[in-house]
């Protein structure tokens, strides 16, 4: 039923246009020659010239491919049996079993009625302490995790891959390292995690192409699981590779770049992929996690610039720890009044103390002499470095919150602290460490 | 327009390009006409924004998925146009005037493709009151009735486009109708009749002249924060704008002003940003009192959002939406704060048409007429005489969210020509907990301040000098600095943390009334201008912690208790203490 075009007039990057008739934007069609076929996805009509995105890549198209034009868009299939599957950027398996079979839902679809939306409500406990008690985590909260290369941000993201109390998780890769994705692959199996996973993997060797739409899958199956009422996690990993693989696509289009070669719409496009993170108030919520690096350690690039206007606080991961300031999560004053009655005032006085350590170690580089309080803080920056900072160390929120006083109380006098007295009768530890 | 226009035609699609279609039309069009690009029964609406030959391209306000060429394009003879009646108060828009909640009941939590609802309730009903009798002379902008919309006089007037004068030939009596009643008849100099009735459309991207004249915009608009009221102020019928690197507080500052601003009416386009946001505002305004009426804050409160994930060729309609509603506002003596978040945002939008239609990039891409565009929008703002002799106006604030948090980028420059006030976020004040993070020194306004010009002079020489010592501190240290020049920063440091900071969360300190602000800087400004000595350094710091303690404790008593009195004349005693007699050494 669908006409077969044969011929293709222009190749250029991976743009191929050929002239076909009653052809909708945005469709996808396969094109086929000798024994290979791609999809590919209609960017562009003028006239009866139809410009197609081949998600495959251009190298080794004939001028006389077959053109089968399929009359819908970007689709995903989805079941729960995608739970515990991997596939790749253009929705084929990787992991060596059949194709999904189950009724398609379409991808990137229409935004939420901002009035249908809730102020947030519940936290999303990660066992990793420096998230859920110094910058909670928010059900349909939008963070992403600014990093240098090098840093450890897959680890941290398959970290609470495993440990996070959510229904589902939705891992999207861009630009992986093979290693990398090996390395996802292999923790979740190893911890029996992924049977609550679906990974759509975009690996550094496939087609530019199929990187742009890891998100776009991710996030419609997600949207589909928290309509039915899951609680949903979404791993994205690395938004800079997903930017950069727009750029070069905008690029070979002739488009007009704007800032460092970005395309002008980069700070929609990244807006449209995490203002899907959403709490549906009858139904379940997603949330969205995002390693985002910074070329050059510079938090002006476009990248994470237009990240950071866009979603709800940010972590820094710096020299292996979640940087206690800089940090941020807007979100948590939402949810952090209904953990434990100590946890907004430990929070902020064991950040404050922290900062006092920091002055006192420039001090102490400079060759100053150290008080005993210098001491004691020099004791305390080391043990909070150690017992919460570490990036390994897993604690429930209730346990974290106890070694916060278990610290304080190896560290300081009960009058030295800066706590609130009722605070203090409350939750402070009889049984000092040391 | 009037309505003898019925300038309709069909077009068909030859090419589509993201959200730009190119269609072949028949018929005359005219530039900026709305026209709907039609697939399975659902129409697309779209807006001509070039027209070349027997072609014209069209931005599409929705998702253009599945258009082909060949495919239908219905013209509506009319331009971008919004309605303007009763109703319009309290209600939740998208920026092309549908009512979201409305929406959400029809289609659930999705904002689907294609659905438009009319932006007034054809079923509300109003208690119409007429204000003229047959045979009176009316002209566009006078009013012929009114209706009672919440805590306002709605009047109902006559459309602003109708040129000349017109004579009542009917008028309705007193009754209770909804918008769609006609209402009077009128007859124009040549006899023909019109009806007019409770609402009336008018494009967006015009501004209505229907009043007598402009005038300068004087009078402080208050918004209880220190730092703006004093410092920085904005006038009614002014323009400011606030640029600010993320996570610098323009959003909040933005929410501090909608509640608390000294007008009738608040507008609040949020235009491209975290739709999280205007969930706060949606969800807690209902609940907040307004403090001048005691009423509900959303009775006074439109929002007209349309959130960085929505279409971005609405983006640039809501902020023109959101001042077309503030211009009819006006138009009934009101005051009326239109705060548009953000308009970077807008100004993206912009260039990403201009992308599209390949026209020559300025710089950072930004089409070349940015600046012309920028400037049209905030000369929409002004205060008014109108025909009846009654004040109106309207007051626009805009955000700007400059790419790095750098000033020098073309949005920030050219709003910066043509706004009053500029209120200069900075990361170091945020990151030092300095809130509001408003920058004292690269910040200004043109319009007059609260408290006496000379004082507030005095007052920001000091700040400046203060500053400068401190830079000079930290490379000679505090041994190096001469006393004078540590008590001139030490000065600087006070009027910091105890004037220009304020804690927004707190119900006295975050809420400043003019006369306070008037009092308290006096003060302020007689502890700045006293000379002083101490005996060394540490003591002078600590004396100055001390009073900084006292006045914060000060800033959190409300005026009208007798503490308030008693805290001001301890922090003066205090001072006073170590008045210089100019005996010392």
């Amino acid at each position: 039923m669908h006409t077969l075009y044969h011929g293709i007039e222009n190749i250029v990057g991976n743009v191929l246009m050929l002239r076909a008739k009653d052809v909708g934007y945005g469709d996808l069609a396969e094109v086929s020659f000798g024994d290979e076929r791609s999809l590919a996805q209609v960017i562009q009509l003028d006239g009866d010239q139809v410009y197609l995105q081949i998600f495959s890549g251009s190298r080794g198209v004939p001028t006389d491919a077959t053109v089968r034009f399929l009359g819908h868009g970007l689709t995903v299939p989805f079941s729960d049996d995608l739970l515990g599957r991997i596939f790749d950027g253009s929705g084929v398996p990787r992991d060596n079993r059949p194709e999904l079979d189950a009724a398609p839902v379409g991808v990137a679809g229409p935004s939420v009625n901002p009035s249908q939306r809730i102020i947030p409500r519940k936290m999303v406990r990660t066992g990793i302490p420096m998230i859920d008690v110094f910058n909670t985590l928010v059900q349909s909260q939008k963070l992403p995790i600014f990093s240098v290369a090098g840093e450890p941000y897959n680890e941290l993201l398959a970290r609470i891959a495993l440990q996070a109390e959510v229904d589902v998780i939705v891992l999207g890769g861009m630009g992986l390292k093979y290693d990398d994705y090996l390395f996802f692959r292999e923790t979740l199996e190893e911890a029996g995690s992924l049977s609550r996973t679906v990974m759509y993997v975009h690996t550094a060797a496939d087609p530019t192409v199929e990187c742009l739409f890891v998100p776009d899958l991710c996030l419609a199956v997600a949207e589909k699981f928290a309509l039915e009422n899951k609680e949903v996690l979404v791993l994205l990993t690395d938004m800079t590779n997903y930017a950069d693989a727009m750029k070069e696509i905008a690029i070979t289009m002739e488009k007009i770049p704007s800032n460092r070669g970005y395309p002008g719409d980069l700070y929609s496009q990244l807006a449209a992929r995490y203002e899907k993170a959403v709490d549906f108030e009858t139904a379940g919520s997603i949330t969205v996690l995002a390693a985002t690096t910074m070329p050059g350690d510079d938090v002006t690039h476009p990248v994470p610039d237009n990240t950071g206007y866009i979603t709800e606080g940010q972590f820094y991961l710096r020299n292996g720890r979640i940087e206690p300031f800089g940090s941020l999560s807007r979100l948590k004053q939402f949810v952090n009044d209904k953990t434990r009655d100590d946890h907004r005032k430990i929070m902020d006085r064991m950040i404050q103390l922290y900062a006092a350590f920091r002055s006192t170690e420039e001090k102490r580089s400079m060759g100053f002499r150290m008080t005993e309080y210098d001491t004691k803080l020099v004791k305390f920056g080391g043990l909070f470095e150690d017992k919460l900072m570490d990036l390994r160390v897993t604690l429930h929120l209730e346990d974290a919150l106890d070694t916060c006083w278990q610290i304080m109380a190896d560290c300081f006098e009960q009058d030295e602290c800066g706590m609130p007295t009722e605070l203090i009768k409350q939750f402070w530890p009889n049984n000092p460490t040391d | 327009m009037s309505e003898t226009n019925t300038l309709t035609s069909t077009g068909t699609i030859d090419g589509v390009n993201g959200n730009l279609i190119r269609v072949t039309f028949p018929e005359a069009v005219m530039q900026n006409e709305v026209g709907y690009a039609v697939i399975n029964n659902l129409k697309l609406k779209a807006e001509i924004v070039r027209i070349r030959g027997r072609q014209c391209w069209l931005q599409v306000f929705e998702d253009t998925a599945g258009l082909k060429v060949g495919d239908p394009v219905e013209f509506s003879g009319e331009l971008l146009s919004v309605e303007l009646g009763p109703g319009l108060l309290k209600s939740v828009y998208d920026g092309l005037q549908n009512p979201l909640p409305e929406l959400a009941e029809q289609c659930g939590y999705f904002l689907e493709r294609g659905q438009y609802i009319d932006g007034l309730d054809r079923t509300a009903h109003w208690d119409f009151s007429p204000s003229v009798k047959v045979g009176d002379l009316v002209e566009a902008g006078e009013s012929v009735g009114t209706v009672p919309e919440g805590m306002f006089t709605h009047r109902i007037m006559i459309p602003f486009d109708w040129r000349g004068k017109f004579t009542v030939k009917e008028i309705s009596e007193a009754q209770t109708c909804t918008v769609d009643t006609v209402i009077a008849k009128v007859a124009d100099a040549a006899g023909e009749i019109r009806d007019v009735k409770l609402y009336q459309t008018w494009p967006v991207k015009k501004s209505i002249t229907a009043f007598e004249e402009r005038l300068r915009p004087t009078e402080n608009m208050t918004t209880q924060v220190r730092i703006l009221d004093t410092f920085f102020p904005v006038a009614k019928g002014g323009t400011y704008c606030i640029p600010g690197p993320f996570g610098a507080g323009k959003t909040v500052l933005q929410q501090i002003t909608s509640r608390r601003a000294d007008v009738d009416i608040v507008i609040v386009a949020a235009c491209g940003e975290r739709a999280g946001e205007v969930v706060e505002t949606l969800r807690e305004f209902p609940e907040l009192e307004d403090p001048r009426t005691g009423k509900s804050l959303m009775e006074r409160t439109l929002i007209i959002c349309n959130t960085s994930s929505m279409p971005v060729a609405s983006r640039e309609a809501s902020v023109y939406t959101g001042v077309t509603i503030a211009e009819y506002y006006r138009q009934m003596g009101l005051n009326v704060l239109m705060l548009a978040d953000s308009t970077s945002r807008w100004a993206q939008a912009l260039r990403e048409l201009s992308g599209r239609l390949e026209e020559i990039p300025g710089e950072e891409a930004f089409p070349a007429y940015l600046e012309t565009v920028i400037a049209n929008f905030y000369e929409r703002a002004g205060l008014v005489r109108l025909k009846d002799g009654s004040i109106g106006s309207v007051t626009i604030g805009g955000t700007v969210s400059p790419a790095g948090g750098n000033f020098e980028e073309p949005v920030t420059q050219s709003t910066l020509k043509v706004v009053g006030a500029f209120h200069g976020l900075s990361r170091e004040r945020s990151d030092q907990r300095r809130y509001p993070s408003i920058d004292p020194l690269d910040s200004w306004s043109k319009y007059p301040s609260l408290v006496d010009p000379e004082k507030l002079d005095q007052t920001r020489r000091g700040l400046r000098e203060g500053r400068d010592v401190e830079q000079m501190m930290k490379v000679v240290g505090e041994e190096g600095t001469a006393m004078p020049d540590f008590v001139m920063y030490l000065k600087a440091e006070f009027l910091d943390e105890v004037y220009l900071q304020q804690d927004a969360f707190h119900d006295v300190d975050g809420a400043s009334s003019a006369e306070r602000q008037i009092h308290v800087f006096g003060i302020i400004h007689q502890i700045l201008t006293t000379p002083l000595t101490f005996k060394t350094r540490d003591n002078a710091r600590q004396e100055f912690l001390r009073w900084q303690q006292m006045a914060k404790d000060w800033n959190r008593t409300p005026m009208e208790s007798p503490e308030f009195k008693t805290a001001e004349e301890k922090l003066l005693a205090a001072v006073e203490a170590h008045r210089s007699t100019g005996e010392e050494k």
